[in-house]
């Protein structure tokens, strides 16, 4: 390849200006050196601060010229009503073409409103937003309602191999993640259960508080947790682009309608998924406990699960249980609603990909909040 | 002087008459692959200073991957690559020369930056290469860029998605022109055009080829670019450029794809078109 001189790091030159003034006391303005886009940054703010009148904008000692040079030369002589003289062919062109299509419009700028109309403007889009919102996500729901009932009258229309899929793009390969998290959720219950109940010598309490908490509470909001970031998330993301790039369109145009075909296997995958990956959950905590318990507090790994049985009422895995479909039905609902919302660009996937996990995982806390005061109220404390 | 802050420096152009100033782009024994699946196999081609230098092909004969390897996206598995003088084979990101301020680059679909206006998305390599330059100026430069590229005024403050295909090929080229290169690459530009708005494109490319001094390259399929504004054509067939030359030139071949291509129904009524346009003198038109 040889050796490139010419490409070694020089000192760039710049462009610089002088003024001459003539015998009968007019003015020209001289333009110096390379007038390019890598030469004018430094002199042109000096240039705006120059004061006229000039009767001339000389490029005679320009050593080149770029559109950027042209542009600074064109409206240097608009601004002081100026000739420009002394201009190669080349800088003749460059003007020529830049003065043709410049139409001396005053930029354009986006019309910005003072503070105190801004401000209440805002709160109200955003109210007004909040209330359009509501109705969107009312309506998408009763489309679900109308695909569902197509699908109860014309089973044949139903796609059992969306939903199988999805199962196991939802369900199966969030195994190992779930259970990971649910051991290591059950140690730390275990543990720091086991410091608080030893002050009272009652540590053979940790099995009601771990098998308890996990089949009831922990299992299963984790797992809504976990499915809401890994398949809320992933369920937005996809209807989005596909959205983008006009797929759902297609999908209209030739007779299929979105809502059969990719949202409710969705959202009946995750609904069929929940629970099981609930109590999935709660059985890899429960064994975290137990193995804790093992180690530290001498309680035999095989008697702690022994003990679990004698300890939870059986209406503690139904708990559990009842709250998995809700939780999927609530993940799986924001994620295709929000993705089917997306309509102009990549940055509204994003935006919309968050907002369907953050909606997702407050709904689930919040209903998790009413399950716990329902439950007691009706007996199952 | 005001090189303080800058992390690369622009590649100055290459001595006047020097080979890679006579040839901008050089490419020599070229091999591209996808695993077991050879594209381009020992191919060579040269652009001359000042033309625009047409690329066709069938489809998946290479032309994008070509165009990809010379602009530094793809990496050949052998060859090598000079534009302006600097190889790209060995470029890396790095590098203190940069070679990327010298060349503008129009992707099919416009590849604009979605989020940001159109006036933002041709400040970005200004922003990117000369953060010297103050904003008003840089607005400025932004705005007769857009108004070059055919785009009124009002779209320089539009959002992508706010624009009509052809509007998008305007806006990417004015992001192309941004830091007024020598090389343009442009890929397929009338694809996806009306055909008033094709020959309107093409009116454009030729005439800011002739007023900026451009040297281009063109990937394209489409006949009447061919015929209207393309110095040379160089065909792709076989992994490797089996033809460069005029269209004349290229008929005289006979090469069966060549032959095909120029002599099937589209290929004549684009020649035909073509020299009643000349006839009528109308081939000159630009601006």
């Amino acid at each position: 390849m040889g050796d490139f001189p010419h490409v070694t790091p020089t000192m760039r030159a710049t462009a610089d200006f002088i003024t001459e003034t003539d015998a009968d006391g007019s003015a020209a303005l001289v333009l110096t050196g390379p007038l390019t886009v890598s030469a004018l940054g430094s002199v042109d703010s000096r240039l705006r601060a120059l004061e006229g009148p000039f009767k001339a904008v000389d490029l005679s000692r320009a050593s080149r010229i770029d559109t950027v040079g042209a542009w600074t030369a064109w409206s240097l002589s608009q601004r002081f009503g100026a000739q420009i003289v002394g201009a190669s062919p080349e800088a003749e062109r460059l003007i020529g073409a830049i003065s043709a299509v410049d139409d001396n419009t005053a930029p354009v700028e986006a019309p910005r409103l003072p503070l105190y109309l801004r401000v209440p403007q805002q709160v109200g889009g955003v109210m007004i937003g909040l209330g359009h919102g509501m109705l969107l996500v009312l309506g998408f729901l009763g489309q679900i309602v109308l695909a569902g009932g197509v699908l109860i009258r014309h089973p044949g229309k139903f796609r059992l191999r969306a939903l199988v899929h999805q199962m196991e793009l939802m369900g199966v390969n969030a195994l190992a993640i779930i259970g990971l998290m649910s051991f290591l959720v059950g140690i730390v219950i275990a543990q720091q259960g086991a410091v608080q109940l030893r002050q009272f010598g009652a540590e053979i309490y940790t099995v009601n508080l771990v098998g308890r908490l996990s089949l009831r509470e922990l299992g299963i909001l984790m797992t809504a947790i976990m499915v809401a970031g890994r398949s809320g998330s992933a369920f937005a993301a996809q209807l989005g682009t596909m959205k983008l790039t006009e797929e759902i369109d297609a999908m209209r145009t030739i007779g299929v309608s979105p809502i059969e075909a990719l949202v409710i296997p969705r959202l009946l995958a995750t609904m069929l998924m929940m629970p099981l990956l609930g109590i999935y959950s709660a059985a890899i905590g429960i064994v975290g406990g137990a193995a804790l318990s093992a180690l530290t507090l001498g309680i035999p790994f095989f008697t702690f699960l022994a003990r679990i049985q004698e300890v939870v009422p059986l209406h503690d895995v139904w708990v559990g249980l009842i709250k998995g479909p809700v939780f999927g039905l609530i993940v799986a609902t924001s994620g295709c609603y929000q993705g089917l919302q997306v309509k102009s660009d990549a940055e509204e996937v994003g935006t919309r990909t968050t907002a369907a996990v953050v909606m997702a995982i407050f709904m689930v806390i919040v209903l998790d909040a009413f399950f716990a005061v329902f439950f007691s109220e009706v007996g199952w404390g | 002087m005001s090189d303080e802050g800058l992390l690369t420096a622009c590649a100055v152009p290459p001595p006047p008459g020097s080979e890679a100033d006579l040839f901008p782009i050089r490419v020599r024994g070229l091999k591209n692959a996808f695993g077991e699946h050879v594209i381009h196999e020992n191919l060579d081609l040269d652009v001359r200073r000042g033309e625009i230098l047409g690329v066709v092909g069938g489809s998946g004969t290479g032309k994008s991957v070509l165009m990809r390897s010379i602009i530094g996206l793809q990496i050949p598995e052998e060859g090598s690559i000079e534009v302006l003088g600097s190889p790209i084979t060995d470029a890396r990101d790095d590098d203190d020369i940069d070679i990327r301020c010298r060349w503008g680059i129009l992707f099919q679909g416009g590849a604009l930056f979605s989020t940001l206006t159109v006036a933002e998305n041709v400040e970005v390599p200004l922003r990117e290469f000369y953060p010297e330059i103050a904003d008003d100026l840089r607005h400025e430069i932004a705005r007769y860029k857009v108004l070059l590229s055919g785009l009124p005024a009002e779209a320089t403050s539009k959002y992508p998605s706010e624009l009509s295909g052809g509007m998008k090929k305007r806006a990417g080229l004015a992001r192309a022109l941004a830091l007024d290169p020598e090389l343009l690459f442009l890929d397929e530009p009338t694809a996806g055009l009306d055909p008033i708005g094709a020959a309107g494109f093409d009116q454009l490319i030729r005439s800011l080829q002739q007023t900026l001094g451009l040297t281009v390259f063109l990937i394209t399929h489409d006949l009447d670019t061919l015929y209207e504004i393309c110095d040379r054509v160089a065909v792709i067939a076989d992994k490797r450029v089996i033809a460069v030359g005029t269209i004349p030139e290229l008929i005289a071949t006979d090469h069966p794809w060549i032959k095909s291509y120029f002599n099937g129904p589209r290929g004549r009524a684009a020649m035909a078109a073509n020299e009643r346009n000349a006839a009528l003198g109308t081939k000159g038109q630009e601006a």
